[in-house]
């Protein structure tokens, strides 16, 4: 198996938490992993992403070759669009549907939602509102995570797990909360 | 960051390359890593800070006011007979390009390792610069890992081999390479410390010119060594030819680096001869060139390696960046060498609503409050200059405060101010970091204060590194006194806290003293929002646990 991931959103949304997660379990898997970060001064609030990259093959590159992701995970919709050009004409788009504001000439929410509606394989979900909804308010990214767990081709189980040992020092009230939110991402209703 | 622990089996661990450098070094037998943080190169030294193994030992890990000094005490260290390694961003090793230049002279004892972490694309930097043009002009050996693993072996690698030839080695990474996860084998456990040992030949470092061209004489002699040496590593890999019957392949490769990378990515099968080592080993390179019609060299940088490929003779059969296969500038993509190698990218289009989203200062932050102050003063004056420095404030630049005319190199804030104001430029400001003024403002300050020039300095303190992530900075609660004994007057060294309520009293500050036909140094202080919070967040923990 070969899954190429494009991770993004706005610095400090929480990407990298997912990539730590998925790394994770794909190490457990004996899986290989490529996973190239930004760091640095793109950081402060601008748009960031990182290529994830898990095969059971040797993999040669650290970036994700244009149109070849097979999924798109995106903490904000825009950014979701902006790495379309890596996307494979049969990949998956799994996005928060909460604008992210920080720049005076965001463009209109609706817009983007047609630009978004137009892909073949799109969940949008308002992880956001789910993650007060469900009292589980610093867990949205992992909401995210559980919707994306089927375009990502790894079990259900095996991210349990993961999350398990990720936030095992953290303390049993914080594993448990991730735990919920992966689950509420996975049964979560997008448009 | 990987949990530390120690174990006596040999372990997997996913790491940073820069993570895989740090390990790799501890490993090794490293007693010492000296650095000032610089993207994308501060998560080795980061990485040495928090480890269990290095802490046990007592490793040096402590960060440096600049490059120079970290260079100069890992020589020190190398000297006493110790592993030393000193990290840096490319443009770091301009800073310390003296010491790291004679280090070549004076040759080492202990194993050194300079560590120089380059970023083409300049995602996080001023220039492009490629660190290999330092390693041959200094005439020293460098390695250049193309993966997580081989960044973590070749630690071992490069000390062993300093400590052969007694020559510094030059490593150089890049940002692909720096900052991009895999899963390392490690071994089971390090391998001990040098001892001290002061036996090196005193000679050899005193550099009066009768010691220097000696040394000279003998590291020119050494170059051939250190090629051979590199044409028998086993970091450079040359493909098998069988050039019988004087066919030749119609395509060969000479790939360096993480541009090894992208070429096995395509999948095609190629002749590869894969650059690890430098020198460049001329033989690897020409039998190559035997066998094949043409050649493309694929290197993530400048043209380092076409370039010596080439010479003056304008071959038509060595493609690469000078001629067009390759983008001459900006880091290589699967996709750029993918193309150069026959495969078309499949380059969509980003919908046209999707707007940019540029890095910018954080909501909260004091270097806000200092650049409103500083433009409503501003306002009232003809021709107001502010000279800026190297950190988050630069992105003062960008709307919506357009503060800043310029930005250069580490602390050139204030010199350029003081140059500006000689050529009778008034008012003339600097704006400076509290960890870029003490990295190399200082000495600006004292050119300033000793010809009292008209000119105003904002050091504004946020007590931190905050651009590279929150390291400690060197000058911390010392900058009042450092102006002093620099010979900043008194009246006109000024302290405040740049928040909005205090906009009168700053904004009056600021007047006053750019109307002040000398030196006037103002230091908003306030700790930086980031690290702000994180202390926040680590002091309520604490007191929970206390509970």
């Amino acid at each position: 198996m070969k899954t190429d991931i494009i991770l993004c959103g706005v610095g400090g949304q929480g990407i990298l938490s997912i990539a730590t997660i998925i790394g994770e379990a794909a190490m457990n898997e004996n899986l290989y992993i490529k996973q190239a970060e930004v760091h640095g001064m793109s950081q402060r609030g601008g748009d960031v992403q990182s290529n994830l990259r898990i095969s059971s093959e040797p993999i040669a590159s650290d970036l994700i070759p244009h149109g070849q992701a097979d999924v798109i995970i995106s903490m904000e919709p825009m950014e979701a669009l902006r790495y379309l050009p890596y996307l494979s004409p049969e990949g998956w788009v799994i996005t928060s549907s909460a604008p992210f504001v920080n720049i005076p000439n965001y463009p209109d929410i609706e817009a983007i939602k047609a630009e978004l509606a137009k892909l073949p394989h799109v969940i949008a979900i308002d992880i956001e509102q789910l993650a007060k909804d469900n009292q589980v308010p610093r867990s949205a990214n992992v909401i995210l995570l559980g919707a994306a767990q089927q375009a990502l081709g790894i079990d259900y189980d095996k991210l349990e797990a993961a999350i398990r040992s990720v936030f095992a020092r953290k303390g049993e009230a914080i594993v448990d909360a991730n735990i919920k939110a992966l689950g509420i991402g996975k049964e979560g209703k997008g448009m | 960051m990987e949990e530390q622990t120690k174990n006596s089996a040999p372990r997997t661990l996913l790491l940073l390359g820069d993570e895989a450098i740090a390990q790799g070094a501890i490993d090794a037998g490293l007693s010492g890593v000296y650095a000032y943080p610089g993207t994308p190169s501060t998560e080795i030294t980061e990485y040495i800070q928090l480890n269990a193994t290095a802490r046990e030992r007592g490793i040096h890990s402590r960060w440096s006011t600049n490059e120079k000094t970290a260079m100069e005490a890992a020589l020190g260290m190398s000297f006493m007979g110790k592993r030393a390694l000193v990290c840096m961003k490319h443009v770091g090793l301009n800073v310390c390009a003296d010491p790291f230049v004679n280090s070549a002279m004076t040759g080492v004892n202990g194993g050194l390792v300079v560590l120089v972490a380059d970023d083409p694309s300049m995602h996080s930097s001023q220039d492009e610069q490629d660190s290999r043009f330092y390693g041959k002009f200094a005439m020293l050996p460098t390695f250049e890992p193309s993966n997580q693993q081989e960044a973590y072996d070749m630690m071992a690698s490069a000390f062993e081999y300093s400590e052969e030839r007694c020559l510094p080695v030059l490593m150089r990474v890049t940002t692909r390479m720096a900052h991009s996860r895999a899963v390392v084998k490690v071994a089971a456990a390090p391998r001990p410390e040098n001892i001290l040992n002061f036996e090196a030949q005193a000679a050899n470092w005193v550099l009066l010119p009768a010691n220097a061209r000696r040394r000279n004489d003998k590291v020119t002699a050494q170059q051939a060594q250190l090629e051979e040496d590199a044409a028998n590593s086993p970091y450079n890999k040359a493909p098998q030819l069988s050039a019988q019957g004087g066919k030749k392949e119609p395509l060969g490769i000479i790939a360096s680096g993480i541009g090894y990378n992208y070429v096995k990515e395509t999948g095609l099968d190629l002749p590869i001869l894969k650059i690890s080592q430098y020198p460049l080993p001329k033989k690897l390179v020409r039998e190559l060139l035997d066998a094949c019609e043409k050649v493309l060299i694929v290197e993530e940088g400048q043209p380092f390696i076409e370039e010596q490929v080439r010479g003056v003779y304008e071959s038509r059969n060595i493609l690469g960046r000078l001629t067009g296969e390759l983008p001459r500038t900006g880091e290589l993509t699967p996709d750029c060498v993918g193309e150069a190698l026959g495969i078309p990218a499949r380059l969509g289009a980003i919908p046209q609503l999707v707007a940019a989203r540029p890095p910018q200062l954080c909501q909260g932050c004091g270097h806000r409050d200092v650049y409103s102050a500083l433009n409503e003063v501003l306002k009232e004056y003809d021709n107001p200059r502010v000279f800026g420095d190297i950190g988050c404030y630069t992105l003062g630049f960008l709307p919506p405060y357009r503060a800043i005319h310029s930005c250069v190199d580490m602390g050139a804030s204030i010199t350029m101010a003081k140059g500006a104001s000689d050529a009778g430029l008034w008012p003339a400001v600097a704006i400076i970091g509290d960890s870029t003024f003490t990295h190399s403002g200082m000495t600006g300050l004292l050119d300033a204060v000793n010809e009292n020039a008209d000119i105003t300095v904002i050091i504004s303190d946020n007590l931190t590194t905050a651009m590279t992530g929150g390291q400690d900075s060197a000058g911390t609660n010392k900058f009042e006194a450092i102006c002093r004994g620099l010979g900043v007057a008194e009246e006109h060294l000024h302290v405040v806290v740049p928040l909005p309520k205090n906009m009168p009293e700053i904004t009056a500050i600021i007047r006053e003293e750019l109307n002040y036909h000398g030196v006037s140094v103002i230091i908003p202080r306030r700790e930086c929002i980031q690290t702000f919070k994180r202390h926040s967040k680590a002091k309520k923990e604490q007191e929970k646990k206390e509970q």
